[in-house]
């Protein structure tokens, strides 16, 4: 299948997905175990995107001037800047540590 | 709020961009899928050369909480049946937080309608105007935009990880993650965490609520509550305050951000996930008047 059908399809998953919530009835809301889950997918989804887009290149390893983003972006975030104040400091932190010579 | 989501959704269109997508499919994803986090998540795996097929399960997984928002807004407002499917697509992060901290019943609708068209339509403005300006910035390493997506990750998990258990949950999921990349094709391996994740969250390890905050805090410190002040109901800025009466664990380790938070009483246990709390502490005595109860 193409990128654009994964694209409708991940779309039609959403809206979905929201619109079930809708349905089902209101005692699901009280069983812990499924918010339990539904936050710990959340957290180990972005947790899993952040290890990867840090450290793999293809089906490798690597460490490179991604991992100086990584630790300006972690910086930030502790000194409480805003998100996209985050990101630029990624995008510049990661440029420069190219530009010194770091892969 | 706007300037927050703005800026999000600003990065998120250039970020698509920097992952090899179309300004058409980058806008199809923002005016359709509508939910950030699952939208990083699907460009996020396209970016590290993942199928379509791990790009959509990723975004599909990390949309299950939305499912759960939509409960609480149906419990909540209980609209009528023709208004489901309008309002299930503007159920985000923002606008339950939005309707959720009011307690008027009025309030809270009127809450949900202008937060969720609000930010509808600023995320795809803003996804628009990123898109063309990641365009127009050309090659995505040496611009450092993959570093770029690192910090957004990186900054999408940060305010979900407030207690030990779902930094556990996070240090696992990465290992996890980053041993499994050289043994199965890319995109794969997220969604080994994943099933980690839940199988670390059904054994009753994972936080009760931890992990349903919004994306971005609409109402970034400092910002809040002044500029916005007494134009809407959404001014007041509200936090994510989990609470949910069976482990305090959570609740005594995120100190942090509960100060100056106060409790709402009569109001039922189950909204208590996503109750708002006040931000007193920041606004102090100006907080706008409006009858709710949480200031």
């Amino acid at each position: 299948m193409s990128l654009w059908a994964w694209i409708l399809l991940a779309c039609a998953i959403s809206i979905a997905t929201k619109f079930l919530g809708f349905l089902v009835p209101a005692k699901l809301l009280d069983n812990p175990r499924m918010l339990r889950v539904a936050g710990s997918l959340t957290i180990g989804l972005l947790a899993a995107l952040t290890a990867v887009n840090t450290f793999a290149s293809g089906q490798e390893l690597a460490v490179d001037a991604r991992v100086v983003a990584l630790l300006v972006a972690a910086v930030a975030l502790w000194l409480r800047a805003p998100f996209l104040v985050v990101v630029a400091l990624g995008a510049v932190a990661a440029g420069v540590a190219r530009l010194l010579g770091a892969g | 709020m706007a300037i927050a989501t703005g800026l999000y959704g600003l990065s998120f269109g250039a970020l698509s961009v920097a992952a090899g997508l179309d300004l058409l499919q980058i806008m199809a994803l923002s005016l359709l899928l509508f939910s950030g986090g699952s939208q990083f998540a699907f460009i996020g795996v396209v970016a590290g050369g993942g199928s379509g097929l791990s790009a959509m399960s990723a975004a599909a997984l990390l949309g299950i909480r939305n499912g759960v928002y939509g409960m609480q807004v149906n419990v909540l407002l209980r609209p009528p049946r023709w208004r489901k499917l309008p309002m299930a697509h503007l159920t985000i992060d923002e606008s339950v937080a939005t309707a959720t901290g009011q307690t008027d019943p009025q309030e809270q609708r009127r809450g949900f309608w202008a937060a969720g068209i609000g930010v509808f339509v600023l995320w795809n403005l803003f996804t628009l105007v990123g898109a063309l300006a990641g365009n127009a910035l050309g090659d995505p390493a040496r611009w450092g935009l993959d570093g770029a997506a690192v910090a957004a990750f990186l900054g999408l998990l940060w305010p979900r990880i407030r207690a030990r258990e779902p930094a556990a949950i996070a240090v696992v999921c990465a290992v996890v993650t980053l041993i499994a990349v050289p043994l199965v094709p890319p995109g794969v391996p997220i969604l080994i965490a994943a099933v980690v994740a839940a199988v670390l969250g059904l054994s009753g390890l994972g936080p009760a609520t931890e992990g349903l905050e919004p994306d971005v805090d609409p109402y970034p410190d400092g910002v809040a509550g002044e500029p916005d002040a007494g134009r809407s109901e959404s001014a007041e800025g509200p936090r994510i305050v989990r609470e949910t009466g069976e482990s305090g664990v959570a609740r005594q380790t995120r100190g942090r951000r509960q100060v100056g938070t106060t409790q709402q009483p009569g109001v039922p246990r189950q909204f208590g996930v996503l109750r708002r709390s006040g931000i007193a502490r920041q606004t102090g005595a100006s907080q706008p008047p409006g009858g709710r109860t949480d200031a």
